[in-house]
């Protein structure tokens, strides 16, 4: 049972790809009648390969959030299947999940709530080590230490509260807290978002040199394209519950192929004033649809402004297709019209 | 033409708590010309706000202003009688705030809550006011005005909701329009039409604004002047393409640089502001920024603190250093890393199975 467990790991360390998405969906029922449900992800096919940041850009509701819960398997599929390592783990239970998630870990949003406010930094960095009951209590206590120094902080901290700390602090332990137990994957839900611009550039060096260091892959979910193009290598862009493009940080950039990349690349402000004066965003119609009932055909096609309706726009659900550069994808009738 | 609308001179804000005496505004001084956009920029706790609040007299408890001048038009708002106040917010100046949601009333259709705003200063009467609702809406870009006006807050979206405030502020056609983090709350592409309509108004109906923001980028979008401010005093100020082309103060240049950019394909390392601004109540001597600067000298540390002197045409700066002086090398030796190699080799090393499957 063990060896059959392990084989397929072993095969897997090769493999370019860390972890494969393939037509993952998750469904929030709201009851009512025919039992309606949020289509919170619908249908996501994506990949992140090992070493690699991953960006997740997208608009509040767009389903990146429920879709890294999946990835980091806090949350069961509906449907399809996540591979992490080879391992498929949304059919995972127990001890094998256990042991799957030791590699992977999450960094969230808010600092002041991801942290329990009655238990010492010290015990918050000691209780993953102790889950997962990593060398002797001595040797925990030293890697707490190292973990404080490593995020920059005082290693005599540990007996402190996290009130005692600054957002910018706090958002270091939550990091240390992630990087405890050695995972190999990291899930940054959000992480500099809550932080002023100072304290989040401190943060976003630290997330890259420690990529650097223990050769992690991330994933980086924000809102913010300038954050996540900065640190990122690819990127990709959901919209109510699908992935609709994927490309290299620069090519998506400087090329986008669906519309609503496009859309939301020229409405983020440059801080140049001079560049500022020629940008010319394209602004879009309406407001994001209910993900209860989603539009016909392709979901953006209301809001598309080279949209053909009534045509194959609203009848016809585009795939994710190869358009514009070499590894780019998008799901457009249009690609590259807009 | 640049006839000036409000004046603010050596204002002192100040907090008397039970820890001390919190000097949340320390010393400003600037103005806004009539029609112009003003940016007020830097990191939350800085005084920005407070700054705006002590205009507007809306400052919570204990706070208060323990001297200087604030010139509306000739008048010192300081000086205004309960009454005066009340007459100048909205009608001379309005506010809208961060978070559209807290600051509407849930129970009260947006229209009447509009309305209200306008009848309370006598200078509408019910009729009138309640004819130019649609109107203001209107000049929002709010779609389908007509029957909108009777939906409640929680009807409308985020980007709606912020555009009725922007209606509710210029519904008594203000000359200054403050802005406090107008667009924070909002998403990218709703973000992006909020700055758009902003931009119209200010065009076509000659409103002030005075931005308070800590995005750089909204204040290259939006603003002719700027002001940053750090500790609560002006530390930099002049115009924005001189500002960002070629900022004096290190505070400034390092928050240009710590916000990446959307339009570079470089993956350059982000300049960070090592250590946390100081606290108000006991601020370190000499220049506030010193314990934080990368390019500190010893003058720095001690008072007196440096003034705000002229740098460039228009602009000025309240640094000894001033970025011109500041050797290449030193930039880059801002931008290193600062992560412990010696923790890291340590944590690598498998500790009783940590990173292997031994350990379980």
């Amino acid at each position: 049972m063990q060896a059959a467990e392990r084989a397929p790991a072993r095969r897997a360390a090769t493999d370019p790809v860390l972890v494969h998405i393939k037509g993952a969906y998750k469904r929030f029922p709201i009851g009512g009648f025919g039992g309606l449900a949020v289509r919170a992800v619908d249908g996501v096919d994506l990949e992140i390969r090992r070493g690699e940041t991953l960006g997740l850009v997208g608009e509040s509701g767009c389903g990146k959030s429920t879709l890294a819960r999946l990835i980091t398997a806090l949350m069961p599929v509906t449907a399809g299947s996540i591979t992490f390592d080879g391992q498929d783990i949304t059919r995972l239970r127990g001890g094998g999940l256990r042991r799957v998630r030791r590699k992977m870990q999450m960094i969230f949003q808010d600092p002041f709530a991801s942290l329990d406010p009655r238990m010492t930094v010290g015990d918050i960095l000691q209780e993953p080590l102790d889950n997962f009951h990593v060398g002797s209590v001595r040797e925990r206590r030293r890697r707490v230490q190292e973990l404080l120094r490593l995020v920059g902080l005082n290693p005599n901290f540990t007996n402190r509260y996290p009130h005692e700390f600054s957002g910018g602090q706090r958002q270091r332990i939550g990091i240390a807290r992630a990087l405890a137990v050695n995972p190999s994957f990291i899930v940054c839900d959000e992480a500099v978002s809550a932080l002023d611009v100072s304290i989040a550039a401190q943060i976003i060096n630290l997330l890259q040199d420690l990529q650097r260091e223990f050769n992690l892959t991330y994933l980086f979910i924000a809102h913010d394209l300038a954050v996540v193009r900065h640190l990122s290598d690819r990127i990709a862009v959901m919209y109510l519950g699908k992935v609709v493009e994927t490309a290299d940080r620069n090519d998506i950039y400087d090329h986008p192929q669906h519309p609503y990349t496009k859309a939301l690349l020229s409405s983020i402000p440059v801080p140049d004033p001079v560049v500022e004066r020629d940008r010319a965003p394209i602004l879009l119609k309406g407001e994001i649809p209910s993900p209860v009932n989603p539009p016909s055909g392709c979901r953006f096609h209301p809001r598309c402004p080279i949209a053909r309706v009534p045509g194959i726009c609203s009848e016809v659900e585009p795939q994710l297709e190869p358009h514009g550069a070499q590894d780019q994808v998008a799901a457009c009738h249009f690609a590259g019209q807009a | 033409m640049a006839q000036t609308l409000l004046e603010v001179e050596d204002l002192h804000t100040q907090f008397f708590t039970s820890r001390g005496v919190v000097r949340a505004v320390d010393g400003v001084s600037f103005h806004v010309d009539a029609g112009e956009t003003l940016g007020v920029v830097g990191e939350s706790g800085c005084g920005k706000t407070m700054t705006a609040l002590s205009i507007l007299r809306l400052l919570p408890d204990p706070g208060k202003i323990v001297s200087g001048r604030i010139m509306f038009r000739g008048q010192d708002v300081t000086k205004m009688t309960d009454e005066e106040i009340r007459d100048f917010r909205g009608n001379d100046v309005a506010m809208i705030f961060q978070d559209p949601m807290t600051s509407l009333n849930p129970v009260t259709k947006i229209g009447s809550q509009i309305e209200e705003a306008m009848t309370a200063h006598n200078r509408f009467t019910e009729k009138l006011a309640r004819g130019r609702v649609i109107e203001l809406l209107k000049r929002v870009r709010v779609p389908a005005a007509e029957s909108r006006v009777k939906d409640y807050p929680h009807q409308f979206s985020g980007g709606m909701r912020q555009r009725a405030m922007i209606a509710m502020g210029l519904s008594n056609e203000p000359s200054l329009l403050i802005a406090d983090e107008p667009t924070t709350a909002l998403d990218v592409t709703v973000q992006a039409q909020i700055i758009q309509l902003m931009k119209q108004l200010n065009r076509e109906l000659g409103t002030a604004m005075m931005l308070i923001t800590h995005n750089m980028a909204l204040v290259a979008s939006l603003c002719q002047r700027v002001v940053v401010m750090y500790a609560g005093r002006i530390v930099e100020e002049g115009p924005v393409d001189q500002i960002f082309k070629s900022p004096q103060h290190p505070y400034t240049w390092s928050l240009l640089r710590s916000v990446p950019r959307v339009d570079e394909s470089r993956k350059d390392r982000l300049v960070s502001i090592k250590g946390l601004p100081p606290d108000l109540s006991h601020m370190p001597p000499g220049c506030k920024f010193h314990p934080r600067c990368p390019f500190v000298v010893a003058g720095c540390k001690v008072d007196p603190e440096p003034s705000l002197d002229e740098v460039a045409l228009g602009q000025v700066a309240r640094c000894w250093v001033l970025m011109r002086n500041v050797k290449e090398e030193d930039v880059e030796e801002a931008k290193k890393s600062a992560l412990s190699k010696e923790a890291a080799e340590k944590l690598k090393a498998p500790a009783g199975g940590v990173g292997g499957d031994a350990g379980g």
